[in-house]
């Protein structure tokens, strides 16, 4: 299974570690090249230093037709940008892009986009911890939107970038 | 009309201005708090000291009524995300994008922002129209640098247009060896006639370069007159 993760922090050298470990082929991306200094020695996938919203550095990358694409860097935006290229032009299978903003989370599990939000996990947390009622929201909203995760391409969308799209508006 | 304006750098600033003179309701986002408040104290109360991105203030600032909103901060993403929160969740009419890296453009059209302003690419469309383009294109060095692989694209002023490559005048140690005609790439033969839109790749010594671009480009002069 092709794994690509954009965001080298804890999350996302974490997560590459495990799918390394388990056999699968791990592409982590960040814009620094200290942030992989947060893998282990034994970490076996390749690590490449570049922008995880830019189409041309994913594929240069070998991102194309990833099974998972994970984007996990500390702005929500360039996640939301990131998982939008992956869906559009690389065609990848499933998504799941961190959103912080709760509200932001929702606008795109609406649009499509699997989406996980550190705030609603982390509040959900503390209040079962504690007793209170949580937010009732799951951490990871699945998509709901018109295409689930880039499945469903058109072959006649244009070259690059393919059908099913986020948010397409007619004419 | 309301204008819901995010970015108060440059852009978004004289932006503001002029839709308040020119009579319009704004409201200017911009999230760093000392620029907000300097742009405040010159037009007023017009401006709201917080993140355009987050769902949460775009609805104080009036999103779900806004008939246009304009996204001319410096980065991408965030344009991409104003605009589509704008479209998606507060039923914008229309969304107006400014996209500093070219290679973004097709990519925010196709998600649906509206209006897709980019200044790099005007900027490099207005170099581009004074680089002359009747030129040859250089592709490599070979060799110990004595030799150039060379790129000729035909234009109507072409000399060789509607010529045979075997009555073309090539200089001596130059090859032209290789046409691409529509997009595809085939073999030079003495008897293939040359055809405007081709380009032909040739390799030849450095110092031959201006013989060929006569026979291929054309004289100076003649393209100036073209």
């Amino acid at each position: 299974m092709k794994t690509v993760i954009v965001g080298c922090g804890r999350v996302g050298a974490t997560l590459a570690e495990l799918f390394d470990r388990a056999g699968h082929e791990v592409i982590i991306i960040d814009v620094a090249t200290r942030a992989f200094d947060r893998l282990p020695p034994s970490f076996s996938g390749s690590a490449i230093r570049g922008d995880g919203t830019d189409e041309d550095t994913l594929r240069r990358a070998g991102a194309e037709e990833a099974d998972v694409f994970l984007a996990l860097t500390e702005g929500d935006n360039r996640n939301v940008m990131a998982a939008q290229v992956a869906v559009e032009a690389l065609r990848a299978r499933r998504i799941i892009a961190k959103i912080n903003d709760p509200l932001r989370a929702a606008a795109y599990a609406d649009l499509g986009l699997a989406t996980l939000c550190r705030t609603t996990l982390m509040t959900d947390a503390v209040a079962a911890y504690l007793g209170l009622t949580g937010s009732g929201l799951p951490g990871i909203l699945a998509p709901s939107g018109t295409h689930d995760g880039g499945e469903h391409h058109e072959p006649e969308a244009p070259a690059g970038v393919a059908g099913g799209a986020v948010g397409v508006r007619e004419g | 009309m309301f204008v819901l304006v995010v970015g108060g750098g440059k852009v978004g600033y004289y932006l503001t201005r002029e839709l308040i003179e020119n009579g319009h309701e704004v409201v200017l986002m911009e999230k760093d708090r000392a620029r907000a408040d300097q742009i405040a104290d010159e037009i007023g109360s017009v401006v709201m000291p917080h993140d355009g991105c987050e769902g949460k203030y775009l609805a104080d600032a009036g999103a779900n009524r806004a008939d246009i909103v304009a996204a001319v901060t410096g980065d991408d993403e965030d344009n991409l995300v104003i605009c589509q929160m704008a479209r998606h969740h507060f039923d914008v009419g229309r969304t107006i994008a400014r996209v500093n890296n070219p290679k973004n453009e097709r990519l925010f059209k196709h998600l649906g922002v509206d209006e897709i302003i980019s200044p790099t690419r005007m900027i490099l469309g207005s170099i581009e129209q004074d680089i002359p383009v009747h030129e040859l294109l250089h592709l490599a060095a070979l060799g110990e640098g004595e030799l150039e692989l060379i790129e000729a694209h035909l234009q109507a002023g072409s000399p060789a247009v509607g010529r045979a490559t075997k009555d073309l005048d090539i200089p001596e140690g130059c090859s032209l060896f290789a046409l691409i005609r529509a997009g595809v790439a085939a073999p030079l033969r003495p008897d293939t006639v040359l055809r405007e839109g081709d380009k032909v790749i040739a390799i030849g010594k450095t110092e031959c370069e201006a013989l060929l671009h006569g026979q291929l480009i054309g004289e100076a002069e003649a393209v100036d007159a073209g």
